[in-house]
């Protein structure tokens, strides 16, 4: 390629890079402004280093009622963490389930999970609710919990799946006439192969269930339960006339932190696993 | 039989074992609430009283009386045949730019997927409804440049495309499947063009587009169904106004079921939906078969 091509390449992609960018570091920086100078400047840098303040921190960080975002990032974590745990574990064993076994109507199953993939969410959204209530699962952290536990997003298995084909199945039979079980040939050997797959499954769930809105949105009713998503929303609800903009601003910049920090840390897996398997955004 | 027990070694059945959380989950979160919301959908439940059949009166009822839905419907369409096709363009553009062998272009790839990962949550959204303020920072850009201001959420004829740029921005997880789709088309082929003197525009619509044809029909499918569905950008950034222009399908059924309880009702409408998706999905599919190209010849 020319020289001259080159640069107007490299022109392109850094003038489109700032456009994609400008609005993140502009959260980030009206975070340290205060709210009449977020409306008058559109530089990235405050006025003068005096004029940064942390008070749209401090004072977003209270909330608007009784629970301020403490209460809301604990939750976070609290339905996250395990959500992220227990996806791992169910959909790498049922992954390996249809990789490694030969059983009736496997086929039939496998054309089911994966079917469930285009299952428009909203199809079952009521029933489920529904469900939910009649288990007294409502107002509690159960319905994402569990169904996590039992599979419920079939990416993950399908990813799993894509990624056991590729281990040489000679392991397995070395290993049975070594004498191992089906279960410790998954744990000891499958497993710790897999360590791409699981950190890409990983950090996807964690990053979908971090930034989910309308599950809590339903099966969430008291404040002292909401997730960081629906303290952000009753904020900015509940702000009458004159909105604290540089509050927001503060609140949405800590609260797309946890995945952004995710995102650079894991950023050689999370671009890997999403064209292997990658169905989301 | 000899032949199937021979097929199924015994030990083999332990496979289901390790199906076993799926098996449970898929009866319980998904097939039982799919026959349910069937069911559902012809009665009158209102979480008051138990759910009474009453026929078709709720589908009468949306198609005849219900002008919120062809409003919803309407503005549904729009948001997606306007955001799926843009951002599919853009990411397969982009992509088709990152591929070259450039130094640094990795940084590149990152900066262009971060607002994929960020995009759909409610932190995005209130961000967005600040930039595109009356006196937000896009007018305030475009001022010096002696644009405007525009009122783009005020606007009922700007509202939903100032919202579906949110969706535009968010191109990332496409343009890394077409990234991936497109290292795996053979050089080969690109030399042999390049032999037989096929400029650039007659290469791509002959050899780059028919070789990642499964992957736009990936992506498209996949982002049709998604946007159909989404509307918490909708829901944070102008609450469905003004004037319901930004109405999506998703907030209807999510206000019927949720705030006005009219369960039945609502899962009347979440069949409309899904009849329109499988519709969609089906004409996708159809239509594809003119224009994908599978190197081992078919068979999806």
């Amino acid at each position: 390629m020319s020289n001259r091509r080159q640069l107007i390449t490299y022109l392109f992609l850094i003038l489109l890079g700032i456009i994609m960018i400008y609005p993140l570091l502009f959260l980030f920086s009206a975070s340290f402004k205060s709210n009449e100078e977020i409306f008058s400047s559109i530089s990235l840098l405050p006025k003068e280093l005096a004029s940064v303040t942390f008070e749209a921190f401090r004072n977003g960080w209270q909330g608007v009622g009784k629970y301020g975002f403490s209460t809301f990032f604990t939750n976070s974590f609290l339905i996250t963490v395990p959500v992220v745990i227990v996806t791992i574990i169910s959909s790498s064993c049922v992954a390996y389930g249809f990789a490694r076994f030969k059983f009736p109507y496997k086929k039939l199953l496998f054309t089911l999970m994966i079917s469930t993939i285009m299952l428009p969410s909203t199809i079952i959204m009521i029933p489920s609710y529904i469900l939910f209530k009649n288990f007294g699962w409502l107002n509690t952290y159960m319905p994402f919990w569990i169904p996590a536990l039992l599979g419920s997003d079939a990416y993950f298995i399908f990813m799993f799946l894509q990624f056991f084909r590729s281990i040489p199945r000679e392991l397995d039979e070395s290993a049975i006439i070594d004498g191992c079980n089906r279960l410790k040939i998954f744990t000891k050997i499958i497993l710790p192969l897999s360590k791409p797959a699981i950190i890409s499954a990983g950090i996807f769930k964690f990053i979908w269930t971090w930034n989910s809105f309308v599950e809590p949105l339903i099966y969430i009713n008291s404040v002292s339960k909401y997730t960081v998503a629906l303290g952000l929303k009753m904020s900015i609800d509940t702000q009458g006339g004159e909105v604290m903009w540089n509050e927001m601003m503060a609140m949405s910049c800590l609260a797309i932190i946890p995945p952004a920090i995710i995102f650079f840390v894991a950023q050689k897996y999370f671009v890997e696993g999403i064209s292997t398997s990658g169905l989301k955004g | 039989m000899k032949i199937k027990a021979s097929r199924y070694e015994k030990k083999d059945y332990i496979g289901y074992l390790f199906l076993l959380p799926w098996i449970i989950g898929f009866l319980l979160f998904k097939f039982y609430p799919f026959l349910m919301s069937f069911y559902y959908s012809f009665t009158d439940f209102n979480m008051i009283n138990p759910p009474e059949l009453i026929g078709l009166k709720n589908f009468i009822k949306i198609f005849t009386t219900d002008a919120d839905f062809y409003q919803s419907l309407k503005v549904t369409l729009i948001y997606t045949t306007f955001s799926v096709p843009v951002k599919l363009i853009f990411a397969l553009f982009i992509a088709m730019v990152l591929s070259m062998k450039l130094k640094g272009i990795n940084i590149f790839r990152t900066i262009y997927y971060l607002p994929s990962i960020l995009g759909g949550s409610v932190a995005v959204s209130i961000l967005w409804k600040f930039l595109f303020m009356r006196q937000g920072l896009v007018n305030k850009i475009l001022s010096y440049l002696t644009i405007g201001p525009i009122d783009f959420l005020g606007d009922p004829d700007v509202a939903l495309y100032t919202i579906s740029m949110l969706s535009v921005w968010q191109f990332g997880s496409s343009m890394v499947l077409f990234l991936a789709a497109l290292k795996n088309v053979p050089g080969e082929l690109y030399e042999a063009a390049a032999v037989d003197g096929a400029g650039k525009l007659r290469t791509f619509f002959k050899i780059t587009i028919p070789m990642i044809t499964p992957i736009i029909l990936f992506n498209l499918i996949m982002q049709t169904i998604n946007t159909l569905q989404t509307f918490t950008s909708a829901l944070v950034i102008t609450n469905g106004g003004p004037v319901k222009s930004t109405y999506l399908y998703g907030m209807m059924l999510y206000e019927e079921a949720f705030q006005f309880m009219n369960m039945g009702y609502a899962s009347a409408l979440s069949w409309i939906l899904f009849i329109i998706i499988i519709g969609l999905t089906a004409a996708i599919f159809k239509f594809s078969s003119y224009w994908t190209f599978y190197e081992d010849g078919g068979d999806f």
